[in-house]
């Protein structure tokens, strides 16, 4: 039987991880050492040998209370920032990450690539290469969990949310979704495969059956007839996509948002939510059109439409700061 | 004999008999009984589930029971042992016994709204029986939405509604330990004189009262949205589900504390006694619970660092969350130091209390690690969560329970445990709670997600580790249930005053009259001012 007592480092911020541990237990086991050593001492030291025995009254020591509470303290104060310094680059993923788009559902993971394929349960990534994933659900919540990475997201309906890793190791790598979401919950699983980059090279020509994303949200996009009304010249009743995407656009509200992928994702889903200064609230919903997975399509081609340059895509949706912040 | 003589004495459980006068009662002494009475069987209603899930997961495969059984075994045994085991323990029971006696009073504030109370526990616990025996919930206790409200097709509302009804049960409970608190404390008895325990228990009736009613709000939110389809939580409907985890979270971080608190004051009680000084810090500790209970309405978020949340509101999060660490080191700090130099008795309810300390160290410990956001993202929703808060809620809130109900035994049924057993059953428990959560704390770093009905080969080992503890610890459970009860026909009877205890309680016969003292008690000292109990100074 196997008894593995330690995940394997595979990612990044498994190393960081595990340092940031260590340090933690090292704090945990002198403590314990500590509280257990002085009750036992104590409770055999001074165990009661007569019924009749009063032992002399002890007053606070007011320099002890400031001591037991000054050192924990800045000791919490060292793994709060710590955390929290692992916790902010977990949140930035690099400008050169390779994009991949999840879709979760109960009980598989739907995973596109940029070049079109597409898998279920299985993710096939490069080693050395940071990697981007960008996901939703199309039901509950479920989470993102690569233990040998040491990251977690969850993916929630009716949000992007993303998360980042650079894989260090080739390997197979448990997936777990780690939210509870329902009957089959323990076998939403499946597994990460970290290759060498010309093995993964040679996956990716291994037959591209569907078309990259870009192409397949391109023809998404003349089978719903957007075209009709988005004309790229801006000739047409609503505005024109080309550029549109990093842009910032100006609301009748009054309100200046940048168009990232969480605002392109609303306005086909919810055209009202949020109308372009100037035109009507014409569109009308592709909810339940479209799924998920077609919706990032799109992106994608809306993406591919032109972009200003140096602009990163926005993080976690609905977050103003984010989209405040260009 | 003196078998007889007790028995003549007039007493609480003597003055009147029947069932019209159990149910009917407005002392507060037999009320706790009730309660006593009511939580143990929903103790043992949600130690079987727990049992259940442990067998169950002896295997990988998940061949016991089906995937849709199992999430309800889990989702069971979190409402039954939080709601109506948990919650209540401590405060509804020894606490309504004797947070009145030790501060001098005759009853609670509100006798009536007490018995109210339990009446509301048994009526949601009755609710939440209905909807297990109709078919069960699977949401998990933590009713995550949108699965909660659109998704799951099993008994949602009932359950709901049940844990909605025993909310008000906790609300009054609180309401009545402040009133009495303010109002009823004996001539003498200054705040600053009262025992540590009902310190803890106006702290917790503190977070009763203020944050109970979010829990309910949260709730007919549930209700508008599964039952009329209003869009609150659902995104399809124009909802926010992460919302819903705020609210809930908002209530249930502070739960912890109303489970742990009254467990704190317990076990302040009990290092006093068995090492027969006063607390070291007294100050320090009763203000500590304040601190606890005003700090744990701040940190709720720290259950979300991977939900979306924004990552600063996770970093302010996590920074709160080790100010709420700080009291509870002082209250361990400041209970070894007690030992110090004391006359330590190894007696049943000081071996629990040493199991408490140890435990929760461990426990609160582990709280520094999930506070952590770099170390949350990877084990939080894992294993390594589940053993961090049973440390904290079994090993912690239990262990304080068990020791309180050894030490106050006495004093409520006029008769004493066999010693012998129940230092064996402390140890067995220690032993046993041990075996079947430190495995889990490496579970989860290496990754073992919770709630899995099945899961990969290679975390079998530790999980079969984890179940035979889990069998040792059922042992230890059951020993006090046996011994107690037979300790209620042949065990000793016991003296007023046993441990040689300073609290008032101990200055009335065991067991109590009707209306606890045979004269108004007059206050003229410290609390645990052990130069009153035994006269005479031997230094040791």
């Amino acid at each position: 039987m196997r008894l593995p007592l330690f995940p394997e480092q595979a990612s990044n911020f498994a190393p960081e991880t595990d340092q940031l541990l260590y340090f933690l237990l090292a704090v945990a086991v002198f403590f314990t050492v500590l509280i257990f050593g002085a009750i036992f001492y104590f409770a055999i030291r001074y165990r009661r040998r007569s019924e009749r025995e009063l032992p002399r009254v002890l007053h606070t020591g007011l320099t002890l209370e400031i001591l037991w509470t000054v050192i924990p303290f800045g000791l919490t104060m060292i793994m709060f920032g710590w955390g929290a310094k692992i916790f902010f680059n977990e949140s930035r993923p690099p400008d050169n990450a390779l994009q991949i788009y999840v879709v979760g559902k109960q009980w598989m993971w739907k995973i596109q690539h940029m070049e079109g394929q597409r898998e279920i349960n299985e993710l096939h990534v490069p080693a050395g290469r940071p990697v981007r994933l960008t996901m939703t659900s199309e039901d509950v919540i479920h989470s993102f969990f690569v233990p040998a990475f040491r990251t977690k997201q969850d993916v929630v309906p009716g949000r992007y949310s993303t998360t980042w890793w650079t894989p260090t190791k080739p390997g197979n790598y448990h997936l777990f979704c780690a939210e509870y979401c329902g009957t089959n919950h323990s076998r939403m699983i499946g597994w990460v495969h970290v290759m060498r980059p010309q093995e993964y090279q040679s996956w990716l020509n291994g037959g591209r059956p569907f078309g990259s994303l870009a192409e397949n949200g391109e023809k998404l996009f003349q089978d719903l007839a957007c075209g009709n009304c988005h004309k790229a010249d801006g000739s047409g009743r609503c505005p024109t996509l080309v550029g549109l995407f990093g842009r910032n656009v100006q609301l009748t509200d009054g309100r200046t948002i940048k168009a990232d992928e969480a605002y392109i994702r609303e306005s086909i889903l919810q055209p009202t939510a949020k109308v372009v200064a100037g035109y009507q609230p014409l569109m009308p919903t592709f909810q339940g059109l479209v799924t998920e997975e077609g919706v990032l399509q799109l992106v994608e081609y809306i993406k591919s439409l032109g972009r200003q340059p140096g602009v990163t895509p926005a993080e976690a949706s609905p977050n103003p700061a984010a989209a405040q912040k260009q | 004999m003196i078998t007889a003589a007790a028995q003549e004495r007039e007493h609480y459980l003597n003055a009147s008999y029947g069932l019209k006068s159990w149910l009917l009662t407005k002392d507060h002494k037999r009320i706790a009984l009730l309660y006593l009475f009511t939580i143990t069987l929903f103790f043992f209603i949600g130690g079987a589930f727990a049992t259940l899930i442990r067998i169950e997961l002896l295997t990988p495969q998940g061949n016991l029971v089906s995937s849709e059984t199992y999430n309800k075994l889990f989702t069971m045994h979190g409402v039954v042992m939080v709601f109506f085991f948990l919650i209540p323990s401590i405060p509804a029971t020894l606490g309504n016994f004797f947070l009145p006696m030790m501060i001098g009073a005759r009853d609670l504030a509100f006798p009536r709204i007490n018995l109210l109370s339990w009446y509301l526990l048994v009526i949601g616990g009755l609710l939440a029986l209905f909807a297990m025996l109709a078919g069960g919930v699977d949401t998990g206790w933590t009713f995550y939405t949108p699965y909660s409200t659109t998704y799951s097709n099993t008994w949602v509302i009932a359950t709901a509604l049940g844990i909605f009804v025993a909310g008000f049960s906790s609300i009054l409970t609180g309401l009545n330990f402040v009133v009495t608190v303010h109002r009823m404390r004996a001539p003498g008895m200054t705040w600053f004189r009262m025992p540590l325990f009902v310190w803890s228990n106006y702290a917790t009736s503190l977070i009763q009262i203020l944050g109970t009613p979010v829990l309910a709000v949260t709730i007919v939110l549930v209700f508008c949205e599964r039952v009329f389809h209003i869009g609150i939580f659902d995104p399809a409907l124009g909802g926010d589900p992460v919302l819903f985890q705020h609210m809930f979270w908002f209530y249930s971080h502070p739960a912890v504390y109303i489970m742990v608190l009254p467990g704190m004051g317990v076990i302040s009680e009990l290092v006093s006694v068995y090492s027969r000084k006063p607390v070291f810090g007294y100050a320090f500790v009763a203000f500590s619970s304040v601190a606890i209970a005003v700090l744990g309405f701040l940190v709720w978020g720290h259950h979300l660092f991977v939900s979306t949340q924004s990552v600063y509101a996770g970093m302010v999060f996590s920074f709160l969350s080790y100010f709420v660490a700080i009291p509870s080191a002082i209250k361990v700090f400041n209970w070894t130091a007690t030992l110090y130099k004391g006359s330590i008795s190894f007696a049943t309810p000081m071996l629990y209390a040493f199991g408490f300390i140890g435990l929760f160290t461990i426990g609160g410990l582990t709280g520094l690690f999930v506070a952590s956001l770099g170390i949350d993202v990877h084990v939080t929703d894992t294993y390594f969560v589940i053993a961090h808060f049973h440390y904290i809620m079994v090993g912690g809130t239990i262990m304080a329970y068990l020791g309180g109900l050894h030490y106050w035994w006495p004093k409520i049924t006029g008769r004493m445990y066999p010693e012998l057993w129940a230092r064996l059953s402390a140890l067995v428990i220690f032993l046993g709670f041990n075996l079947t959560f430190f495995p889990q704390f490496v579970l989860g770093y290496l990754g073992m997600p919770r709630r899995y009905h099945t899961y990969p080969d290679e975390f079998q080992v530790l999980h079969v580790l984890s179940t035979a503890g889990a069998s040792v610890l059922a042992v230890g459970y059951l020993m006090p249930m046996v011994y107690f009860i037979w300790s209620l026909r042949y065990g000793q009877v016991a003296t007023a005053n046993p441990w040689g205890a300073t609290g008032l309680e101990w200055q009335t016969p065991s067991p109590p009259p009707v209306h606890n003292f045979e004269e108004m008690p007059v206050v003229t000292h410290e609390a645990y001012d052990y130069t009153t109990i035994l006269g005479e100074v031997e230094v040791g």
